[in-house]
């Protein structure tokens, strides 16, 4: 393949993933280091670099569509991003002493896990929650925009969310995703966040997660202009086109694509970690 | 609460600053950061492909980057030699300070609420993003 042939088709790959990692909050990153490692042969490595690009670029481009529909809760952000900015840090020092096999499989565990939590189903007595001391002492209870007009939720379980946040951002260094998913999930499952709220809330936590390791990743020369370019490019074009769709979307059938897509992404990389492929 | 919520009633008194504004003008300033990285990359890009578009694209083997494209005095350096690949590493480092000004003006947009307890919380993350950034060598 030539270098411009390549570059093409990573793009157009790139800009389905960033449409995806909108929609589900995944950040596209989550995506494109399977698809890169898989399917093109690169080297976990620049991919890596490559996708922490993107999750910044991701992030940032679709921050301004998110906070018009008043989604997203700054505070809930900022108050976690002292976890995922810590764990980032973290991770990508982690990153220089882990094998790119064992990467892999963490990486696959991190997909097969995600896949399962999004599966589980949640129930309607989760939707009127009792005010939590701590969360209140925070002022991280917040509304949003319903069907029925705005919605309160009261968020729970402070001490967990946070922890499973650090977690989140050393995953984030370690593997240079956004940790979108694992961030969702907490924010979701934990702490019981409106998934719309968490989704949105998510992904602007995402560009300051990433941004953490970032440095570390280009000094250390895991950036390579020729792929980041194509990848930062196309991802940052799906989703701004995926930020557009977000809110008529059905929470539903989002959940259901991110699950097949990263149950099948999460088996291809462990059967790459496993048997050395990478 | 935006002001499209309620269209039927009387009109709201002049918002003052509160946490909707503070993320509508932040949501603006990364996106114009990002607009501008991205045009960025894509001058470097055309002056890249322009050169090489028809030489093989290998990344199978991990080789690490030139320190062309590992420090911020080495970008420069590529910048001025008129390198495409340069131009993109640029902007991709155009990109990285695009969410650390975010949380930069946070403080700014905490301090107006005076809410001292998220001041103190963003300077905490922002110390943070500092220290990844200066202790990672980027700057040599």
């Amino acid at each position: 393949m030539t270098i411009l042939e390549f570059t093409a088709v990573v793009a157009i790959v790139s800009l389905v993933a960033g449409f995806l990692g909108s929609l589900t909050g995944l950040g596209g990153g989550v995506v494109l280091v399977p698809l890169l490692t898989i399917f093109f042969h690169v080297d976990i490595r620049y991919a890596i670099g490559a996708s922490l690009v993107s999750v910044i670029a991701t992030s940032s481009g679709a921050a301004a569509a998110y906070v018009k529909e008043g989604f997203s809760n700054i505070r809930i952000g900022m108050f976690l991003e002292i976890a995922t900015t810590f764990g980032a840090l973290l991770g990508a020092f982690l990153a220089t002493w882990i094998p790119t096999s064992a990467l892999a499989i963490i990486f696959g565990a991190v997909l097969l896990y995600s896949a399962f939590l999004s599966r589980k189903p949640r129930t309607e007595a989760q939707r009127n929650l009792p005010p939590d001391a701590l969360a209140t002492r925070l002022r991280l209870n917040g509304s949003f925009p319903d069907l029925e007009g705005q919605r309160n939720y009261n968020v729970q379980s402070v001490p967990t969310g946070f922890g499973l946040m650090f977690g989140a951002g050393a995953l984030s260094g370690l593997l240079g995703i956004g940790s979108g998913a694992v961030k969702v999930l907490a924010m979701d499952q934990a702490m019981r966040i409106p998934f719309k709220v968490s989704t949105t809330t998510s992904n602007f936590m995402i560009g300051v997660t990433a941004a953490a390791s970032a440095g570390v990743y280009l000094s250390r020369g895991y950036v390579d202009p020729g792929l980041a370019m194509p990848v930062m490019l196309g991802v940052l074009a799906g989703s701004l086109l995926g930020s557009r769709i977000l809110v008529k979307a059905e929470t539903k059938s989002l959940r259901l694509v991110f699950s097949v897509v990263i149950l099948v992404l999460g088996l291809q990389m462990l059967y790459k970690g496993f048997w050395g492929k990478i | 609460m935006p002001a499209a919520e309620a269209p039927a009633r009387a009109p709201l008194p002049p918002p003052k600053w509160n946490d909707h504004r503070i993320e509508v003008v932040l949501g603006n300033m990364l996106r114009i950061g990002v607009l501008l990285s991205a045009a960025i990359v894509l001058w470097g890009a055309c002056i890249y492909l322009s050169r090489h578009a028809h030489e093989p694209a290998d990344y199978r083997v991990f080789k690490g980057e030139p320190s062309d494209f590992r420090t911020i005095p080495g970008v420069v350096q590529s910048v001025i030699g008129g390198h495409g690949r340069g131009w993109i590493q640029l902007g991709l480092l155009f990109l990285i300070a695009t969410p650390i000004a975010r949380v930069a003006f946070s403080i700014v947009g905490f301090a107006l609420e005076r809410d001292r307890m998220y001041v103190a919380f963003t300077l905490i993350v922002l110390a943070i993003l500092l220290y990844s950034l200066l202790g990672s060598g980027l700057g040599v």
